[in-house]
Order: C-alpha cells, then structure tokens, then sequence
C-alpha cells in the first residue's frame, strides 16, 4: 500500500499523534485555519480512524517543530492531502495499539474493538485504552502503510456536520493575532516604498516626531523606513506624517489605463504556444470571443499583522501566513538565520483567500525584531497598506474559439491567455526589495516539480466536455504590480470566460444551454450535478431573453480532477444587476464535514457575485489608487441573495476540497444570467452601472 | 490633550488617562484591555470595530472620548461571555455563521442593537441594519438567518 505524500515527507508517527495527556489525544497536521474549517476536518478524520470522540481531540495549533511540515495551506488541498496522511497516520496508530492490547490480552488483533480510545474484546471492556498503553508503544517510527483506513460506509464522524472547533473563540470576541500582546511591544508601521525601483531622497525626522507626540524611533536602513512607537497612536499619526514628508525619486508612474485588462496584451510576456498544429481550414462552423476579469483585491477584513521577538539569537515569529514552514524558510533566507534559530507560531487573523500582505507583515516585523533584540515587534499594516501593497489578483485577458461540427458539438476549441502570474509573488517580500537584498530563488509551487512551469493562469483553461482537440496558449505577463495567488488563481476566470463561451455556442447551435452541456458530458458524476442544478433553478420554465429578468447556468469540473459543480443565478438588471437568488450542486468527492462544506460553497459563489458585479483594482501614479471600501466597493448584505446547496455525498470517492471550486461557475452563471436578461453580451467583468448602461444602449 | 476621561462601558466606571482625541477603538484595545472591537479600516466603512453608544451603533474607530463622557457604551463583551453567552452568540453558534470570523464582533454588535429596537426584523431588515458590515468570507446568510433565529429564541422567553 502506498503512503499518502504528505506522510512520506514527514515519516514519523508521533509527528502527526500521541497520547501525552491522559483521555486526550494529540493531533498535530502541518494545515493552518482560516475559518475554512480545515482544522475541524482534519480532527474528524483523526477521531474517526482513532475510534475517539471528537471532543478528545487537542488540534496543535500549527507551529514549527510542533507540527508535519505541510507547507502551504493553498489550492483547496487541505483534505485533500493532509487528510490522506493524517487518516493513514491514525490507521496505524490504531493498529500498532491494538496489537500492544492483543499482545497484553492474549487474544488476536481481530478480537478487539474501540470505542472513544477504550479496547473492547467481543463487546466487553478489557480495561486498556490508549492511554495505559502509550508508555510501550513506540509511535517514533515509520509508517508502514500496512495498516488500511476504514471503508467510508462505517464511518460514523466523517460525513457528519460538526460544528467548527474555530468558531466559538470569534463570536466571544478573542482569537486573533492581531490582539497578541507582549510585555514591552514595541508598535511598528512601515513606510511603503511607491515601487520597487523608488529611492528616498529625504525624510524631514523632526516632523515624524513632532506628529507622534510620544517618543518614536525611526530605523532606516536602504528604502525600508519604519517607525517603532510605544502606543499604536503614536505609531499611527508618526506613519502618516511619515508618508507626507517622504520624498521618494524614481517613484513609479502608472497610466490608468493598465488597470485594465485589454492593457495585458501590450505588456511584455514569456509565451507558451499550444503545442497542436495550427487549426486547418473546414467547412465547420467557427466562432470567436474574448473575455477578462481586471486586476482583484484579496480584501481582507483585518490588515495583515506580524508580531516577532529575538532573543538569544532565536527568532520568534507570530503570523497568520498560510504556513509556518514555508514562512520560516523565507525568515531565514531574509534575516540571515539558521532555521533551527526560528520558530513560527501560525496564529488566525482574518481569512486571507491567497497570498494577501501576512507574508509581508511577518517578515516587517521580523527584521526590525532582528534589529532590535530582546524588544517584542508588533508590525500592523493599516487599510491602505493592505489595498495599497499586498500582492493583488492579476487581471486576466481570455481569447476563445470554438469549431462546432455539423451536429452542433464541439470539435476544435482554443484558448489564449493573457495573465500575469498568479504565483510570482510568492517569497518576495516588499521589505527585502526596500533592504536591497538579493532577489530570491523563483518559487516552486505546491505539487509542481522543480523546473516545471506552473503560474495558474490555464487553470480550466478549456471546458469540462468531450472535447476533441484543445488548445492551449499561454502569455505570462509581467504585469505592473505584484500578483499573488487568489483563491482559485486563472480556474475562476477562465470558468467565467468559458462557460459564458459555452452558452454563446448553444445559442449559436441553436439548442438551450442545458441541454447543450448534457449532450457533451459523458461522466456520470458531471450529469448529476448538472441534472440537479437544473432541477433546482426551475431551468425548464426559463422565460425569454430580453425582459431584464435573466436565468443562468453554468458547470465546471474544478482543475479537471476536482469538484464538479453547477451553478445557477436568476437576477434582474434595470441600472445595474441585481441577485434574485443562487443554486449549485456540487460533487466534491467525500465530504467530511458537510456543513462547513456547504459554507465554503456558499462564501465562494457569494465572494465571486462580488468580483463579477462590483470588483476592480486600480492604478494611477505610484500604484494601487483603491486604498479604501469606498474605493474598492464589495457586496453588501442587501445585495446578497439566499443560496440554496445542495452536496453530492460521493463518500467511496476521494475528497476534493471545496473552497476554491463554486467561484467559476457562479461568475459564469451571473454573465450567463446577465446576458439572458439584457438579450445582449457583456464580456468584461465588472458589470458595472456603466457598462450595463453601455450595452443597452449599444442595443 | 492629556487628561482623565471617565467611561460607562459594559455598565461600568472605567477610568483612562488619555488623549480626549484618542479613538475609542485605540482606547477600548490598548488601554482597557477589551479587544473584541478591532481595526478593519480606520474610517468607519468596515464595521468590525462597531459598538452601541446609548442605544445606537457607531464606529468606534470613529468616535474621540473626549466626547464620550456620561455616554452608555456596550462591547462585544459585554452582550454576552462564553459562560452567559447571548441568545445572538448561540444562534451563530448553532448556525454556524461564520468563517474568519473577523467580521463577526463588529456584526454581533450591530444585531444586537437592531433587536433592541425591533425584536422580530425580517430579512430585508435585517440586510438593512448590517449593510454597513462589510463580510468578506460572505457568510451573509449565515448571519442573517442566525440573527432571525436569535430574535425567535427571545421573544419566546430567552435572556434579552
């Protein structure tokens, strides 16, 4: 039997389990928490397989050296993954006890039972658990992979709603990093260089200090400027005096114009041709259309923080990155430490749905902590640094054709991309540029081998149907702020683009959408959710096109090996578009925690009806001009529809993850929708006022 | 300027020495150790630091405490605490309604003045009352329901 990836990398039972505290078991996984409910998951899977309640869990809090090295908690993996390892971990703890209690009761493995950590011989207790056979079981050794999981169908915690062991901390007002305090904290605010090739030219001190009105500390070193302060209003009025005296030369200058998309084309790219022959001329039909989504903010509801201290030449590290090992690899490359010298400790601050400014804020507070000994840093980013620096979603220009042959299918389909990277960002912080430091070795995604590329724009790039011939070419752009990954990287806009394509094909067919995407999918698990969705929207009774009242559908299967999930959305548009109601079925594999499940579904389809309507980043000057909510508008709650869910439990197949899955399709459904009730195309997210009044008008 | 400033919060006398321009977010977080407010902003368009001043929900981030003085003001912790926790709290709870959660304090607090003033809110008006709180995890209908499901539970004889 195999052994799951993530186990193989850290190949010692008692990495991932033990039984320290008496009635209690240890489960430590390498998966950080972000409300996902990744946690929650991963501890069901462990009770599961352990035969233990839940509630005997203690989830380490993920920190290095303490936790299975996992790396990045991205892409929708976590249960995906860590759930393989952590439920082969357990499956043979499990074994290795029940053997020690055979051994001890003189009977055969197969005599003994479990319940909630207690060694049951044919339905009687035999007064061993765990606990009193933790000192002779040597769990510091390799997994053997002999040990086989149980078969879904006598699971009895997996697949059951659990509430989530996060939540209760957040609705009593404590969890978070951002409330860390320690003795002698010092509050710190970096001052931003405006691009990377800006050069302070002067900073006026004594009007820092006069606007601090407390004693402040300037440190500057190359163009990283930060300010140390004792209370954060200090820190905060010396930050904004900061930003006013700067004077930066060489500061960068964008046009507004690159704020959109169209702009990624005349921008200079590393190209990737489709490796198939040009398309021969034929007598079938072809067609042709582009779509983009401009540049996205993460958006975070809190602004990325970081809290270090170094002591007797070791670092400490508090952050909310997306992995705590990854984050003390890049610490020890920027500090110019050992990693056994630094310790990081994830601590939940707000859902940050990619590589949002945490990275950043870490590493600000780490290498003032480094530069000032013994004092406890706590770096903030305020709104503006948040929207103004952090690495954004890159914007994304999509070209499609499609051949359909004389049945009205799909023959020949194409896809050109352009995009910047929405995995560049990654390892390079905005401090280490300021500092001069050496550029870093390119980052190797999660899953990709060395030397493989790999920038997430062609996720999805083609959509999920029999398609004969796919092509696939690809333009990386070096677009002109950092990009970073955002939940789902290139799969939700290319899903945009090619399930509106989709639909633009069946009207060009001749045939209903529904109906068009079910004549062009043979997998069974695709036509449920399809089938479902359909059903659940009322699709049979959709009315015309044209009324300003819009049905639209749409289906994915998420990276080709993913979820399947369909979506639907009714709205109406009179000056702009407005959400009646969302429908998705989805087939996410095996489920372990339904409910939370449901809610990723949910957040995704809710968070993507916020890009497609309302979402764009833009640039003037220096940078990122969209520094406030009311700059970069999201939807409200009396914009957000009910959504109805409905979850294929596909407990025999493999789990899939869900939080990046229901974004597509729920785009592709809102442009469907919009086209449905307008009778005409929009093509450019987002559908704004504007935009909606231009295609009217255009009618 | 530095001076005493005397503050009814939660219904108690807490006493700072502050700046009477000092934010009362920076107050409640760095000098009277209540941390269930918090930043999202700084300019009132977010919601996570919301709190009730005599009945009426406001930005924290935005109000001076200079000019608090003889006001009531109720956090977070003060509508409930995991030992009496708030009908609210346990709504969201059973609901599940929420992710991140960073939202959630400024949200709770907003809920918590929309049933004092309306104890059965539909759902357009419980949209309404929250509209400000911004909710990236887009648990919205989470939110709601738990709301509307907290306001049952009281009008049918829960704690207020």
């Amino acid at each position: 039997m195999s052994i799951p990836a993530s186990l193989a990398a850290n190949p010692r039972l008692d990495r991932w389990v033990g039984f320290e505290e008496p009635g209690l078991v240890r489960v430590a996984v390498g998966k950080v928490e972000y409300g996902q409910g990744a946690l929650t998951g991963l501890a069901q899977i462990a009770a599961e397989e352990l035969d233990v309640g839940l509630d005997r869990l203690d989830v380490v809090n993920p920190e290095t050296d303490l936790s299975p090295d996992e790396g990045l908690t991205v892409g929708s993996m976590s249960t995906e993954i860590s759930g393989a390892a952590i439920r082969q971990a357990c499956a043979e703890v499990r074994a290795l006890f029940v053997a020690a209690a055979a051994r001890r009761l003189g009977c055969a493995p197969g005599d003994l039972d479990v319940d909630d950590g207690a060694f049951v011989r044919n339905g009687a207790p035999s007064g061993l658990d765990y606990w009193a056979l933790a000192a002779e079981v040597d769990l510091a050794v390799a997994p053997t992979g002999e040990a086989a999981p149980k078969s879904p169908d006598r699971h009895r915690i997996v697949g059951r709603s659990h509430q989530r062991l996060d939540l209760p901390a957040k609705v009593f007002g404590a969890a978070y990093l951002h409330d860390l305090v320690q003795p002698g904290m010092l509050h710190a605010r970096v001052l931003r260089q405006p691009g990377p090739t800006a050069k302070l030219a002067g900073l006026d001190e004594a009007a820092i200090r006069r606007a601090a009105g407390a004693p402040v500390e300037i440190l500057r070193e190359g163009q990283f400027v930060a300010i140390l302060a004792p209370n954060e209003a200090a820190a905060n009025a010396a930050i904004g005096a900061a930003e006013q005296v700067a004077q930066w030369d060489n500061a960068r200058d964008l046009t507004p114009a690159l704020s959109e998309a169209t702009s990624l084309k005349e921008l200079p790219c590393e190209s990737f041709p489709s490796p198939l022959p040009p398309v021969e001329p034929s007598n079938r039909r072809r067609f042709a259309a582009s779509y983009s989504r401009p540049y996205i903010a993460h958006g975070s509801m809190g602004p990325s923080c970081g809290l270090a201290v170094f002591r007797n030449g070791e670092l400490t590290v508090w952050t909310h990155a997306q992995g705590v090992y990854p984050m003390r690899t890049m610490l020890a490359r920027i500090c110019g430490l050992a990693p056994s010298n630094i310790k990081v400790i994830h601590t939940q601050g707000a859902g940050t749905y990619g590589h949002n400014g945490s990275d950043d804020a870490a590493i600000d507070a780490a290498l003032i902590a480094v530069r000032k000994p013994g004092i406890p840093i706590r770096a903030l980013w305020r709104r503006e640094d948040e929207f103004g620096h952090e690495p954004v979603g890159t914007a994304m220009h999509v070209e499609l054709t499609a051949e359909l042959d004389a049945g009205g299918r799909i023959a020949d389909y194409g896809a050109e991309i352009w995009s910047g990277s929405h995995t560049g960002g990654r390892g390079r912080c905005l401090a280490e540029t300021a500092l001069g430091l050496p550029a870093p070795p390119p980052f190797v995604p999660p899953g990709a081998q060395a030397g493989q590329r790999f920038s997430g724009g062609v996720l999805n790039a083609v959509p999920s149907y029999d398609i004969p011939v796919k092509r696939v070419t690809e333009h990386v752009v070096q677009a002109p702020v950092r990009t970073s990954s955002l939940r789902g990287l290139g799969g939700p806009v290319n899903t945009y683009a090619t399930e509106c394509f989709v639909d633009e094909l069946a009207e060009l067919a001749g045939q209903d959408p529904v109906a068009f995407r079910l004549a062009q999918v043979s997998d069974p698990r695709a036509r449920v959710v399809i089938e479902r969705t359909a059903a659940m929207c009322g699709w049979a009774a959709r009315g015309p096109a044209g009324t300003g009242h819009g049905l639209g559908f749409a289906y994915c299967r998420y990276r080709e090996r993913g979820a399947y999930v369909a979506a639907a959305v009714a709205l109406h548009v009179d000056t702009e578009v407005r959400l009646d109601r969302m429908w998705c079925a989805a087939d996410c594999g095996q489920v372990i925690n339904p409910d939370a499940c449901i809610n990723q579904l949910e957040g995704g389809m809710i968070m993507a009806a916020s890009w497609a309507l309302k979402e764009q980043v833009r640039f003037s000057g220096a940078g990122v001009v969209t520094t406030t909510w009311d700059d970069y508008p999201i939807l409200r709650f009396d914009e957000v529809p009910p959504v109805d869910i409905e979850l294929i439990m596909a407990q025999t197949e493999r789990s899939v993850g869900s939080g990046e899955v229901s974004l597509g399709p729920a785009m592709a459904a809102i442009g469907n929708a919009v086209a449905h009730a307008l009778g005409a195309r929009l093509r450019d997210l987002p559908y704004t006022r504007d935009r909606i009044a231009r295609a009217l008008l255009a009618d | 300027m530095l001076r005493e400033v005397q503050l009814d919060i939660n219904g108690e006398p807490r006493r700072v020495r502050v700046d009477d321009t000092a934010s009362l977010l920076d107050v409640l977080r760095n000098h009277l150790e209540l941390k269930a407010a918090r930043y999202g902003c700084g300019a009132g368009q977010c919601g996570t630091c919301a709190v009730i001043v005599d009945g009426e929900e406001r930005a924290s981030c935005q109000l001076e405490v200079g000019n608090l003085e003889g006001r009531r003001i109720t956090t977070l912790e003060g509508i409930g605490t995991p030992d009496r926790p708030h009908p609210l709290q346990t709504a969201f709870i059973d609901l599940q309604a929420g992710q991140c959660g960073y939202c959630l304090a400024g949200i709770l607090v907003g809920a918590k003045a929309l049933l004092d003033r309306n104890p059965d809110p539909n759902r357009a008006e419980i949209a309404e009352a929250l509209s400000w709180h911004l909710c990236r995890c887009a648990v919205h209908n989470r939110i709601m329901a738990a709301v509307a499901l907290a306001a049952k539970r009281i009008r049918e004889g829960g704690p207020s």
